[in-house]
């Protein structure tokens, strides 16, 4: 059977209200309260997370798993609004959807087998991975549905301030690693890269012929 | 269906781990080396959002925020190296299924 965009978004959605449902002890009796924007807002976010997140699992297509990742982050980065955190929303949308996301699809675009499609995003052992990762989310929902987590929404503030004084006070140490990180990983990249292109560069000059 | 409808921590961590069981399956099924590093990303999308909801429903401070963008830094490092050595990989094996490239050369 074939599954289509739509058979995601539902089965998703599905199974977020059977988790939620079960999850948190849905007895009989009390029918809808009311719903509200957030609510709404929430379920429609988490959703397209939810939904993508299986799409990018399940699709038979590399490219449609791209997208829909795309989607997943998108979701996560409107999720994040609706915590208040305002600046790690917008760091996500340019980081993630920006540039990780343009990366993941330069790699496939380079590297896929454009000729036969189905090679390109083969699966194995669905029947070994599927239900362990189902039981390890089964336990997951079960456990933090169960614990008494001391929880109080706290008033949301505008971060962007707060999140700069963080790092130039508390986090000062990791801020200056994640710095060292970032330029070790740009010139290990070109390093990587650079290396490839000398070496078929050279094997050109040996053979001549070849390469004309 | 009171607390179906009222949003709390709750709610996003089960999101949180939904989106963490389809990176797990993503890792765990796929052959194709960039569908891997996808995986990866949903992986670590699910523990930042962990993070952030923590952080606002019940510490209250900015630490988790921090966190969450560190994390996301690393990811970037991350998919740019993981991702040249990707390609690397298949300029010499004209293949990225991680069932037939298991070593790093000929």
């Amino acid at each position: 059977m074939r599954f289509t965009a739509l058979h995601y978004v539902v089965l998703a959605l599905l199974a977020i209200g059977v988790i939620l449902g079960v999850g948190v002890g849905l007895t009989r009796g009390e029918m809808l309260v009311r719903l509200n924007a957030v609510t709404v807002v929430f379920y429609l976010l988490g959703g397209l997370a939810a939904a993508c997140a299986m799409a990018v699992a399940f699709s038979k297509n590399i490219l449609h798993s791209a997208f829909a990742l795309m989607g997943t982050l998108a979701g996560v980065a409107g999720l994040y609004f609706m915590l208040g955190a305002d600046f790690i929303g917008v760091v996500q949308l340019l980081v993630y959807v920006g540039g990780i996301l343009v990366l993941i699809l330069f790699a496939v675009l380079l590297t896929r087998d454009i000729t036969d499609i189905k090679i390109s995003n083969l699966q194995v052992s669905l029947l070994g991975g599927v239900p362990a990762a189902l039981l390890i989310l089964g336990v997951l929902v079960r456990v933090l549905v169960g614990a008494p987590f001391r929880a109080g929404a706290t008033a949301a503030a505008p971060t962007v301030g707060r999140i700069g004084d963080a790092l130039l006070r508390e986090y000062l140490l990791p801020f200056e690693v994640a710095s060292v990180i970032l330029l070790m990983a740009l010139v290990g990249a070109m390093v990587i890269a650079r290396r490839a292109v000398k070496e078929e560069a050279g094997a050109d000059r040996q053979n001549p012929e070849v390469s004309q | 269906m009171n607390a179906l409808v009222t949003v709390g921590l709750t709610h996003y961590l089960v999101v949180a781990a939904v989106l963490f069981t389809a990176g797990l399956i993503t890792v765990a099924t796929r052959r194709n080396a960039v569908a891997i590093l996808m995986g990866v990303e949903l992986i670590l999308n699910a523990a930042s959002l962990n993070f952030v909801a923590f952080s606002r429903f019940v510490h209250g401070g900015i630490g988790g925020q921090v966190f969450s963008l560190f994390i996301i830094l690393l990811a970037a490092a991350e998919a740019c190296i993981a991702l040249a050595i990707v390609l690397s990989i298949f300029r010499n094996f004209k293949n990225v299924d991680v069932f037939k490239t298991t070593t790093l050369r000929e």
